[in-house]
């Protein structure tokens, strides 16, 4: 029954939300577990789909949020009768979910552009920043988590624990504000804001077939300025959005570092002079891999959300810079297309890392 | 379910929050009074915020005419003033107040509706349950910032005042927080629903609304706590992103952060660091004492990861309340205190 992760969201010793699969397979195996799964992707992203619609017309129709008192009545109501919008809600709420299921989302009011498109041009630079987020995150989170557990309980863990909290307590944008002050002005080592500089970016538009992301564009012009304007401008957004994350990854491996040193096994080793430090590299730590990689679903979402403050902090020009601008021109064709791809993201990515979870471990399928 | 057959203890002891001080030590006990410190100091700067702030939070000129923009810090504006000619300092000290309330609306909203839901839910079960178990797992899953945003706009289209814009945006959080409590008292109740008591209960006739009410709902409470303190964090930071990203509260409505520190963006690239820095550090600095509180308190309940306790006071019932907003995770180990970012 829960879509986001069967095995995750199940608090121990109850029993909630048996799946379809608990209560009538009775084992049914790695397939059936795997089809559920999937088939439940379907109502995560329908429920969001509908729920965004919704919301978005108790305000009204688009026509008037985006060009009221633009234009003149008459002609407002010209343009709302042309796009249909004086049809019932419900009727166009099915030609909506048609649509969305033909992979179709409309066009922007505020620029006119298919909606398809625009998650294309900027859809590239939001899984860029995303991806070296990532990155950033598992170079601070898992070993200074490994440290961390280490040090359990002695003043080492102490300050690991509390960087981690104040990772989590600065907000993307203020860690990102904080980092511009130090790094772009008063060191001058890193661009302030951008994804690369004017002149890459106008080699880089040139590009035929431009993929958007532009550390692969930059590859393919050959040109190792780019490359390197490119991997620049990145460095400052990363590392925002990547110690977020990063605080959350080492809290987690800590524990479960702890919690795997308990073990009889880990014991066992201790007892035939296995140090200390070699436990907790070798012995333990694989283990404790495991539930990261359940979370790193929820931890998507989590970058989705931040990817909207981090590209709006640094003038990133990706999927949440631009749905703030529409957002802000209360363009809500645009913002229903964008919000209904975040929607299938979350929701796939989540099948995709139950999946990889009860490959790994047995013990999750129902 | 232990509290029935375990001895009293003395009234100190069961405070709440003064028996996890009691509890537990060193490191622990030096997280958990940082935590409530800064709590406590956040909370009484925003109630007493009327005597601290030399000025008032959308006031642009004093006895000497106007402030101006972005003048460094001086005797008279402490921290300077921004880009719209507002006092630094006292817009920092006039946004904890309404961090506070926005926080005491969210939360109360979210606890309010989300246990009943989750109760009614739980409890009654069938398709209603069902359904609801779906929504509140969609929601759970998606950015929470961006449903925040959406409601936001539906619920604000341009409101300005300083109630209409707190509500706007403890509404907008309040749609984020309710499947978490939703998810956290429906497993609840699903367990107690099979306890003994609630069936000898159903079979002496007691109504239904009686049941849960008084029997499932005191028992499936203890865990909110948790729950409460790690949200107001995350209120804190939803916000300011709110504000941050211009969905937020007006300025001349209310003192809000996360607008502060959209207009330092723009600031910054001139070198002028206070516009941004103290809203900034108010945050940092708010959220990190609720967090140091809610993270101990959720160490502390949690067996596997307390440190040996003080001897005299018994873990008793708080034994296994380790709970986070989204449900513990059932994995090799146990996960705690990944719920911190769940935004």
């Amino acid at each position: 029954m829960t879509t986001t992760g069967v095995p995750v969201e199940t608090p121990p010793g109850t029993a909630p939300a048996a799946p379809a699969a608990k209560t009538r397979g009775g084992g049914g195996g790695l397939g059936r577990y795997i089809l559920i799964r999937f088939l439940l992707i379907f109502p995560t992203v329908f429920i969001l789909v509908t729920l965004v619609f919704l919301l978005m017309r108790t305000t009204g129709d688009p026509i008037t949020a985006a060009l009221g008192g633009r234009l003149p009545p008459d002609q407002l109501a010209e343009r709302i009768r042309e796009a249909g919008y004086d049809r019932p809600l419900l009727v166009q709420y099915l030609e909506y979910l048609g649509q969305v299921f033909t992979g179709n989302f409309g066009t922007t009011i505020s620029d006119n552009r298919p909606v398809i498109e625009v998650l294309f041009t900027y859809g590239g630079a939001t899984l860029e920043l995303a991806f070296y987020s990532l990155i950033v995150a598992f170079l601070v989170g898992i070993p200074l988590g490994m440290v961390a557990a280490y040090f359990r309980d002695r003043w080492g863990d102490a300050v690991l624990r509390i960087f981690a909290i104040f990772c989590y307590a600065t907000p993307v944008f203020f860690a990102g504000l904080l980092l511009k002050l130090i790094f772009s002005v008063q060191l001058g080592w890193l661009p302030v804001a951008g994804r690369a500089s004017t002149r890459s970016e106008l080699d880089l538009t040139l590009l035929d077939n431009a993929t958007g992301i532009y550390l692969i564009d930059a590859i393919r012009t050959g040109n190792s300025d780019i490359i390197q304007d490119v991997l620049l401008h990145a460095v400052l957004p990363a590392i925002a959005l990547g110690l977020l994350t990063g605080g959350i990854f080492l809290r987690l491996v800590r524990t479960n570092v702890i919690g795997t040193l308990g073990r009889d096994y880990v014991d066992a080793a201790r007892s035939r002079g296995v140090s200390e430090f070699r436990l907790v590299r070798k012995h333990a730590y694989k283990p404790a891999l495991i539930p990261i990689i359940t979370v790193i679903g929820l931890q998507i979402a989590m970058l989705l959300g931040g990817a909207v403050l981090t590209e709006t902090t640094f003038e990133w020009k990706g999927l949440g810079f631009q749905l703030v601008e529409y957002l802000q021109a209360r363009d809500f064709v645009a913002v229903q297309g964008i919000v209904a791809l975040l929607a299938v993201i979350v929701a796939v990515t989540n099948f995709l890392v139950d999946i990889i979870a009860a490959l790994i471990d047995p013990r999750v399928r129902y | 379910m232990t509290a029935a057959t375990a001895p009293r203890r003395r009234l100190v002891d069961r405070l709440p929050v003064v028996h996890q001080v009691r509890q537990s030590v060193g490191l622990q006990r030096f997280m958990l009074v940082v935590g409530l410190v800064l709590t406590g100091v956040f909370v009484l700067v925003a109630i007493s915020a009327p005597l601290l702030a030399p000025y008032g939070y959308n006031q642009l000129r004093g006895e000497a005419g106007a402030f101006g923009s972005r003048q460094p810090p001086s005797a008279e504006h402490l921290w300077g003033t921004t880009v719209g000619g507002f006092d630094v300092f006292s817009r920092v000290i006039w946004g904890t107040q309404t961090a506070l309330l926005v926080i005491i609306v969210a939360v109360v909203l979210s606890i309010f509706i989300g246990v009943l839901l989750g109760l009614v839910s739980g409890y009654l079960g069938g398709w209603v349950d069902r359904v609801l178990v779906v929504v509140a797992d969609a929601v759970y899953a998606f950015p929470s910032l961006l449903l925040a945003i959406v409601v936001a706009i539906v619920i604000s289209g341009g409101q300005s005042s300083l109630l209409g814009g707190v509500m706007a945006a403890a509404i907008s959080i309040t749609v984020v927080f309710i499947p978490q409590y939703f998810r956290v008292i429906r497993a609840e109740t699903v367990r107690i629903k099979a306890e003994a008591f609630v069936e000898s209960a159903r079979v002496i006739g007691a109504p239904t609304t009686r049941i849960m009410f008084r029997h499932v709902l005191r028992n499936a409470t203890r865990t909110l706590p948790l729950i409460f303190t790690l949200n107001s964090s995350e209120a804190i930071l939803t916000l300011a992103g709110l504000g941050f990203l211009g969905f937020g509260i007006e300025p001349t409505a209310a003192a809000e952060w996360g607008y502060d520190l959209n207009k330092a963006i723009a600031d910054v690239t001139s070198g002028i660091w206070w516009t941004g820095l103290f809203p900034g550090l108010a945050i940092v600095f708010a959220v990190l004492g609720i967090t140091l509180v809610g993270e101990s308190l959720n160490d502390l309940a949690d067996p596997r990861l307390r440190q040996r306790r003080a001897a005299a006071v018994g873990a008793g019932d708080v034994a296994e309340t380790s709970v986070v907003p989204g449900g513990v995770l059932d994995a090799p180990g146990g996960i705690d205190g990944l719920e911190g970012g769940a935004r």
